[in-house]
């Protein structure tokens, strides 16, 4: 009895939020303006230094550039991602849901596919290409393997031992990009460079094992690196940690990281960082569907398109000699250009 | 000579953590109380230490704080499970994810950071050696040792894990034995944690990453007894040191990482023999 009462509940309800729906949606299409921008975040969460606070940046730009305010959901450790993109499509004033991290992929697509009045971001999106990519999903990956094979040009230039090291998080084919890319462009400088490499897990959790990542870095400082590269999330806080225990060099990832290891007078052990500007391809994809100019489908940033790029300011000039600087200015050309292949 | 003594110094590090909770599960479940809470335990006495010492500059207060939260933890799961007579395994889960749920809302309330916490200085000693807490889990596990097997107190432990009723009938209090072996075990995996903690300067989301299951293997591989759970500690730090060493491109990383479950399991195949738990775990005292 109880359960036919409940059940009878559910439906009324849904049925209301259903009439709600459809009915606002008329309401919005006619004034074309008022809508908001939904984000869900990836397992890290708000406030984790890197990828989900570039994400969220991205929605925040938009709110100053565009007066588009957003909404966000973090769906914590549990696989309720799914539930979390279909509460923001579900919503009426919500036009554009970005979904921040590789982890999205499959609920993403699924989601497009039933709400296709709605747009989708997918940061990191795991392009397979038996699958097609629906209209309304912008399908973003990087190609890390550029930014990469510049920082690890720059490493090697850099390196007084010509040994230089990689510390990745989850061994996958996503880190193995940055960490090709990396070894490619030490070598192409410096042939006899020798590169040092590990990863912290086989799971996500080894995106999160700074303790892990510290033994890893301090292990390959051991072994004569002067440089590391890290591609590892938090795990890498423990790379920089290492970094600062040893006063060697350290490249970060994703983000300017150059605060998250200083040396005793303020100056920073952080050579350069590979960011990838996941911020700015949230605004660009709300300004356009504000504009009406939003297209679906897979899109590659690289460094060409601005996607992908390496730190060069104030705080580590000190670090880059102009001489250096040329090169790697060099490099960046020849890639765009297709003269050369970082992978 | 010098990479070995490197390698040494490593081992050191990362088996401070298993050898402190390994060490306190074994006078949690030599009492006959599962204790699957430890990697909360230890979470909490991470965060514990690391706001203890963010808000005085202090490692001591750190250390206390850490001991403090751990305490209160482990008198959580010691009221559930005795007082209470619930479940032990359930509520030791339960106290996992409580510990990550409440550990990252502080972190977000006292540091608007869910990845982090600011820097703290930890201990500042020039190697592991001279660490204060790796000294403490030098002196604990022999003194645990002559306290499990030569002090009346040790032997009442182990009684009422063997059999709480007739420990009873000889007028121990049970109840009253199992906290005490449950703090214990809370206050030893928070210093862990803590120690943890002060190697990374901070306390970051997550950062036991799965030593608490570690300890709790090794104490199982060291049959319930403090050298054995000493000794099964360094095996996996050192098992863990070598494949943070052995990895290569000559070698797939899938190979070298999963040294440590492969050590894991020849060990206890090959070399341990039946490992005996204590006769009343996990079942709760009825008078």
């Amino acid at each position: 009895m109880t359960a036919h009462i409940r059940t009878l509940i559910g439906y009324v309800l849904i049925s209301v939020i259903a009439i709600n729906c459809s009915s606002k949606k008329t309401d919005k299409d006619e004034k074309g303006e008022k809508f908001k921008s939904g984000l869900v975040f990836d397992v890290g969460g708000r406030g984790d230094k890197s990828f989900n606070d570039a994400a969220f940046r991205g929605v925040e730009m938009a709110k100053e550039k565009f007066g588009i305010g957003y909404e966000y959901i973090e769906p914590g450790e549990g696989a309720d991602r799914e539930a979390a993109l279909r509460q923001l499509s579900s919503q009426s004033d919500i036009a554009i849901i970005i979904g921040a991290g590789f982890i999205f992929t499959d609920d993403i697509t699924a989601v497009a596919k039933e709400f296709p009045n709605k747009k989708y971001v997918c940061i990191d999106y795991s392009v397979d290409t038996s699958k097609s990519i629906p209209e309304n999903l912008a399908a973003i990956t990087f190609r890390e393997e550029e930014g990469s094979f510049l920082v690890g040009a720059l490493a090697a230039m850099v390196s007084k031992t010509g040994v230089i090291g990689f510390v990745g998080g989850m061994d996958s084919p996503l880190i193995r990009k940055f960490q090709k890319g990396y070894e490619n462009g030490a070598k192409q400088v410096r042939p006899d460079v020798k590169v040092i490499t590990g990863y912290a897990g086989l799971t996500g959790e080894g995106f999160k094992n700074p303790a892990k990542g510290k033994e890893l870095a301090l292990s390959q400082y051991n072994q004569n690196a002067d440089v590391i590269y890290h591609a590892s999330g938090i795990t890498g806080l423990g790379v920089f940690e290492a970094a600062r225990e040893k006063s060697r060099l350290v490249i970060g990832v994703d983000m300017n990281q150059e605060n998250e290891a200083k040396t005793p007078d303020g100056k920073t052990f952080v050579l350069t960082s590979m960011v990838k500007v996941v911020d700015e391809v949230v605004l660009n994809e709300i300004g356009n569907v504000k504009n009406g100019t939003f297209k679906g489908g897979h899109k590659v940033l690289g460094l060409a398109e601005k996607g992908v790029d390496y730190i060069y300011n104030d705080v580590n000039r000190y670090l880059i000699s102009d001489s250096v600087r040329t090169a790697v200015e060099e490099l960046r050309r020849k890639i765009i250009q297709g003269e050369i292949k970082p992978m | 000579m010098e990479l070995a003594i490197i390698f040494f110094l490593q081992v050191c590090r990362i088996a401070v953590p298993y050898l402190l909770t390994s060490l306190g599960a074994t006078y949690s479940e030599r009492s006959g109380v599962i204790n699957l809470a430890l990697e909360g335990l230890m979470l909490i006495g991470a965060f514990g230490a690391t706001i203890g010492q963010f808000y005085t500059g202090s490692a001591l207060v750190g250390v206390v704080v850490a001991i403090a939260l751990g305490l209160v933890f482990a008198a959580l799961h010691a009221l559930v499970t005795v007082t209470f007579k619930a479940n032990q395994i359930v509520s030791g889960i339960a106290l996992n994810i409580l510990a990550v749920g409440l550990t990252k809302f502080f972190l977000r309330a006292l540091f608007g950071s869910a990845s982090n916490s600011g820097r703290i200085a930890g201990i500042e000693v020039p190697m592991i050696l001279l660490d204060p807490i790796f000294l403490f889990a030098l002196i604990a596990i022999p003194l645990s040792h002559l306290f499990f097997f030569k002090t009346p107190f040790g032997l009442r432990l182990r009684a009422v894990g063997e059999n709480a009723e007739a420990a009873a009938t000889l007028g121990i209090s049970v109840p009253v034995t199992r906290y005490q072996a449950v703090l214990i075990s809370g206050a030893l995996a928070a210093i862990a944690g803590a120690f943890l903690a002060f190697q990374q300067h901070s306390f970051t989301d997550g950062m036991i990453a799965g030593r608490g299951y570690i300890s709790l293997a090794a104490m199982i591989i060291g049959k319930w007894l403090p050298l054995g759970a000493a000794t099964a500690s360094v095996l996996f730090a050192s098992a863990e040191a070598l494949q943070l060493n052995l990895q290569s491109d000559a070698i797939p990383t899938q190979l070298v990482q999963s040294l440590p479950y492969l050590v894991t399991l020849l060990v206890l195949v090959g070399f341990i023999g039946k490992s005996v738990p204590p006769r009343e775990i996990g079942k709760p005292f009825e008078k």
